[in-house]
C-alpha cells in the first residue's frame, strides 16, 4: 500500500467533486461544524450519534453500520474520503471504523478541515440529497481493535503508545485542554507505555509528516517495529490518528487501537497506573 | 451576557475554582477573526490542544497551572506565538493580534 492509496490532498478533492464514485464525509468533534459550512457534496457522520450504540458504551453493530451507510448514500464500491476538524482526529477515528467493518477504499484528506480553511478553499451550506443504497458490512476486524485485557496484557511486553499530550500522560491533565478537566477517572498512563503525542506526527497545518520523519519519530521514542503495538489516548480518536500513521502510512502489520482508552483504563479497579513523565515499570506507581 | 467576564466568553456553568482557564480573542487590525486556529503549547513547546475561534474571534482552554504558549494560525496571516500564565481558579484573558 502506498500513501496515495490512503491519503489525498485538497487539489485531488477539488478535482473529484463531481466524481460519482467518490463520497466526501465530514466527521467532527463539534458536530455542528458541518452546518456552518462543508466541502461541496460532503455528507456528515456524527461520531457520537451515528457511530456509538445509544445505550451501552460500544460501537454500532454490523447491521446498524449497514443501515447508516445506506442512509448516507454510500455503497461498498464508493471511494470514501473523510475529513474533519481537530486535525482529522475524528475523521481518522471514522477511517478506522470503516476499516473495522471492511470498507475497501477509504482515504483521509491530508490536513482536514483546517488546512482547507487556511487555504481559503470553498465551503458551502447546501446539504446533498443522496440516494439510499444497499450496503453490506463485514464482521468487525478485531485485529485492529484492542480491548482492556489486551492493554493490560501488553504491559511490559508489547509496544504501548500513549498519544495524548505530555501533561495528560503524566497525570497533570485529565482531558485535552479544550475540555473541562473535571473527570471521574484517575490521572496517569498505562505502565511501560511510551508517550508519543499524536501531534508529533503532523505539521502545524494538520498534514502528516513524511514517512522518513514518522519512522524516525517512533523508533527514536522506543517503539520496536518487531513487536505488536497498541495505541491509546483518552477516548480512542487521537489514537486512531496514530493507528492510521503506523498501520496505513508506515504499513506496520500488527497495530491495534484501544478505543476504551484512558476513560476506561483510568476507571478500572485494581489495575496498575503510572504517574509522571517516564514509562515506569509494570507495577506502576507515583512520579 | 449573564456571567460573562469583561470582553470575554461567558463562564456560566463552569466551576472556575477547579479550572485554570485561558481564553481570549484573535484580532486583525482590532477586528475579531473567526475561523482562526489557536493551539495551546506546553512549556516544552508540545501541542496540548487546539480550537478554531468562534464567529466573534473567541477561544477557550482548560489548562493546568503554569506557563503556556498560544500559537495562532489564520488564513493569510503569519503564525503568531503569545505567552500566557494559567492559574487555578483564575480566568486568564488574552488578546492576540495577527
Amino acid at each position: 500500500m502506498s500513501r496515495t492509496d490512503v491519503l489525498v490532498d485538497a487539489d485531488w478533492v477539488e478535482a473529484h467533486l463531481d466524481d460519482p464514485s467518490v463520497v466526501l464525509v465530514e466527521v467532527d468533534e463539534d458536530t455542528t461544524a458541518y452546518e456552518k459550512g462543508h466541502i461541496t457534496g460532503a455528507v456528515r457522520i456524527d461520531w457520537r450519534g451515528d457511530l456509538q450504540d445509544p445505550v451501552r458504551r460500544d460501537f454500532v453493530n454490523r447491521t446498524q453500520f449497514e443501515t447508516l451507510m445506506s442512509r448516507k448514500g454510500i455503497n461498498n464500491d464508493h471511494t470514501v474520503v473523510l475529513y474533519g476538524g481537530n486535525n482529522n482526529w475524528f475523521a481518522a477515528y471514522a477511517y478506522w471504523y470503516f476499516k473495522l467493518y471492511g470498507h475497501r477504499d477509504v482515504r483521509l484528506l491530508d490536513g482536514g478541515r483546517k488546512r482547507w480553511e487556511l487555504d481559503s478553499r470553498s465551503l458551502v451550506l447546501e446539504v446533498p440529497d443522496r440516494q439510499t443504497t444497499t450496503y453490506s458490512a463485514a464482521e468487525q476486524d478485531t485485529s485492529i481493535r484492542a480491548f482492556r485485557d489486551d492493554a493490560l496484557a501488553a504491559i511490559g511486553s508489547l509496544n504501548l503508545v500513549d498519544v495524548r499530550s505530555p501533561d495528560e500522560y503524566a497525570g497533570r491533565l485529565l482531558a485535552p485542554a479544550h475540555l473541562p478537566q473535571e473527570q471521574s477517572q484517575r490521572g496517569g498512563h498505562v505502565p511501560t507505555a511510551v508517550n508519543i503525542p499524536w501531534s508529533k506526527s503532523a505539521n502545524d497545518d494538520g498534514t502528516f509528516r513524511s514517512d522518513e520523519e514518522l519512522t524516525a519519530l517512533y523508533t527514536g521514542a522506543g517503539v520496536d517495529f518487531g513487536k505488536d503495538t497498541i495505541a491509546y489516548c483518552r477516548i480512542g480518536e487521537r489514537s486512531a490518528h496514530t493507528w492510521f500513521v503506523l498501520h496505513e502510512l508506515l504499513g506496520q502489520p500488527n497495530v491495534r487501537n484501544y478505543d476504551g482508552s484512558w476513560t476506561e483504563y483510568g476507571s478500572l479497579v485494581g489495575v496498575p497506573v503510572q504517574l509522571g513523565d517516564t514509562p515506569g515499570n509494570p507495577a506502576g506507581g507515583g512520579a | 451576557m449573564c456571567g460573562s467576564t469583561t470582553g470575554g466568553l461567558s463562564v456560566e456553568g463552569i466551576d472556575v475554582t477547579k479550572e485554570a482557564v485561558v481564553q481570549g480573542v484573535v484580532l486583525r487590525s482590532g477586528e475579531p477573526v473567526g475561523g482562526a486556529y489557536v493551539r495551546l503549547l506546553d512549556s516544552g513547546g508540545e501541542f496540548t490542544a487546539e480550537v478554531p475561534t468562534s464567529a466573534t474571534g473567541h477561544f477557550r482552554f482548560f489548562a493546568a497551572p503554569g506557563s503556556w504558549t498560544l500559537r495562532v494560525l489564520a488564513p493569510g496571516a503569519a503564525t503568531v506565538d503569545h505567552g500566557v500564565v494559567a492559574e487555578q481558579g483564575v480566568v486568564a484573558e488574552v488578546e492576540v493580534e495577527v
